[in-house]
């Protein structure tokens, strides 16, 4: 479904409030230690003419599984606040890593996951050599990539050549 | 089935069907890191199928989904590039076919940006990051296979010698082709061959490997015309929803 933004309107200023502290509660289910909000999937905050709180949700990567459960929480956290809700995709700009908030990335980072190192304006870009990336654990810049999959399709697999642990890094897409 | 529709159809079904090859690998790739490369390569794949496939849908009009597209159709009516139905055989072959197609499909998806479609831009400005990173990785095994052990590296040129046959038919255009490109929608074929004979050139180079001779056999899966390998697939993909028609998560 494809949001009409002819016929929506923004929502007024308090509910917009509203929306977003109960979206900031709603975590990442892969990674909950950020919420949606930190992530960035979440596009546009719209009211519909009927009343109906229509919520863009960017997919991060066409095939995780992640985003219909995304997708069904928020819509459970804002109907529990008693809104009527209606989450749809938003393809158009696709997602990036760069949407990633500030906070999100010092959230991120004391979790154990190195956030995305660089930004990122066109595919192309990944062809250059993998960023410097410092180990979320000791902070050493010595890293190696181990693997360009990690555990979730967002993440890379880094060891850190200092602390000799293993770390997910937050792949810049 | 218009051409628009079919074209956006043998794109869905080429995503389709070798996401389901590369699912075979999960619990069976060499190492732990390619059991969960390969499967996330196939995850975005599957994905990037979903897309296509409801948009398939919406084209032809009929009330048709995803699932119905993806699991009740029969082979015959399966547009995928004959490449992607290749059996996975051993780690080299699996990674030859990722990355010759994975540089087509990269090309294919920026040049996709342009399309007069604006939902099939919009999956392919999507889709493109994600097959930026599947062509980095099988560029990556490429070269650590070619320019491994001798072993490594004659079973990486086999396995090109075997799969490069399939690579005409990514460059041919036939009638629907033909359409697309005029109408605007999609690229026309031999206008990718450039930029994915350069990366190949460029890859194979530094992976010390020789381009096979080009081949003189066309093939015609994304018509519908398919080897022996496709309907075994289909048998074991579409078996479920088969036995529990209209079964969802």
């Amino acid at each position: 479904m494809i949001a009409d933004a002819a016929v929506n309107v923004a929502p007024p200023a308090d509910v917009f409030r509203r929306l977003q502290a109960l979206l900031s509660q709603v975590p990442d289910p892969e990674i909950p230690v950020i919420s949606v909000l930190d992530l960035g999937v979440i596009r546009h905050l719209l009211q519909r003419p009927d009343g109906t709180i229509e919520v863009g949700v960017a997919p991060t990567y066409s095939g995780c599984p992640a985003t219909p459960m995304i997708k069904a929480d928020i819509v459970r956290a804002l109907v529990g606040a008693g809104f009527r809700v209606a989450a749809v995709d938003v393809l158009t700009p696709p997602w990036t890593s760069d949407w990633i908030t500030t906070e999100g990335r010092r959230k991120l980072a004391a979790y154990g996951i190195a956030p995305p190192a660089a930004a990122v304006d066109s595919p192309r870009r990944l062809w250059q050599p993998d960023p410097a990336v410092a180990c979320p654990r000791c902070g050493s810049m010595q890293t190696a990539k181990q693997s360009e999959f990690g555990s979730t399709p967002c993440k890379a697999l880094y060891r850190c050549e200092a602390c000799l642990e293993p770390f997910d890094y937050f792949k810049c897409i | 089935m218009t051409p628009h529709c079919r074209y956006v159809l043998r794109l869905a079904d080429t995503n389709l069907v070798l996401a389901q090859r590369l699912g075979e690998w999960v619990g069976h790739a060499p190492a732990l890191e390619e059991d969960l490369g390969l499967a996330n390569v196939a995850l975005d794949l599957l994905g990037q199928a979903r897309l296509l496939l409801t948009h398939a849908g919406e084209l032809e009009g009929r009330g048709r989904d995803e699932d119905q597209l993806a699991y009740l159709r029969e082979e015959s009516e399966f547009l995928n590039l004959t490449l992607v139905e290749q059996p996975n055989g051993d780690f080299a072959v699996t990674i030859a076919r990722q990355f010759l197609f994975d540089a087509w499909q990269l090309a294919s998806y920026e040049a996709l940006l342009q399309s007069n479609d604006a939902k099939l831009a919009a999956i392919a400005a999507k889709a493109a990051k994600e097959s930026a990173y599947h062509l980095r990785y099988s560029s990556g095994w490429l070269i650590r296979l070619g320019d491994g052990t001798a072993e490594s590296h004659d079973r990486m040129q086999q396995a090109l010698a075997r799969l490069w046959p399939f690579t005409n038919e990514l460059f041919d255009a036939d009638d629907v082709d033909r359409a697309v490109a005029a109408a605007g929608i999609g690229p026309a074929p031999d206008s990718l061959a450039t930029t994915w004979a350069r990366h190949v050139d460029e890859v194979l180079t530094e992976a010390t490997l020789q381009k096979p001779p080009p081949a003189k056999f066309n093939w015609y899966g994304k018509q519908g015309r398919h080897g022996e390998h496709l309907g075994y697939l289909l048998a074991e993909m579409q078996a479920l929803h088969r036995a529990h028609p209209g079964a969802i998560w």
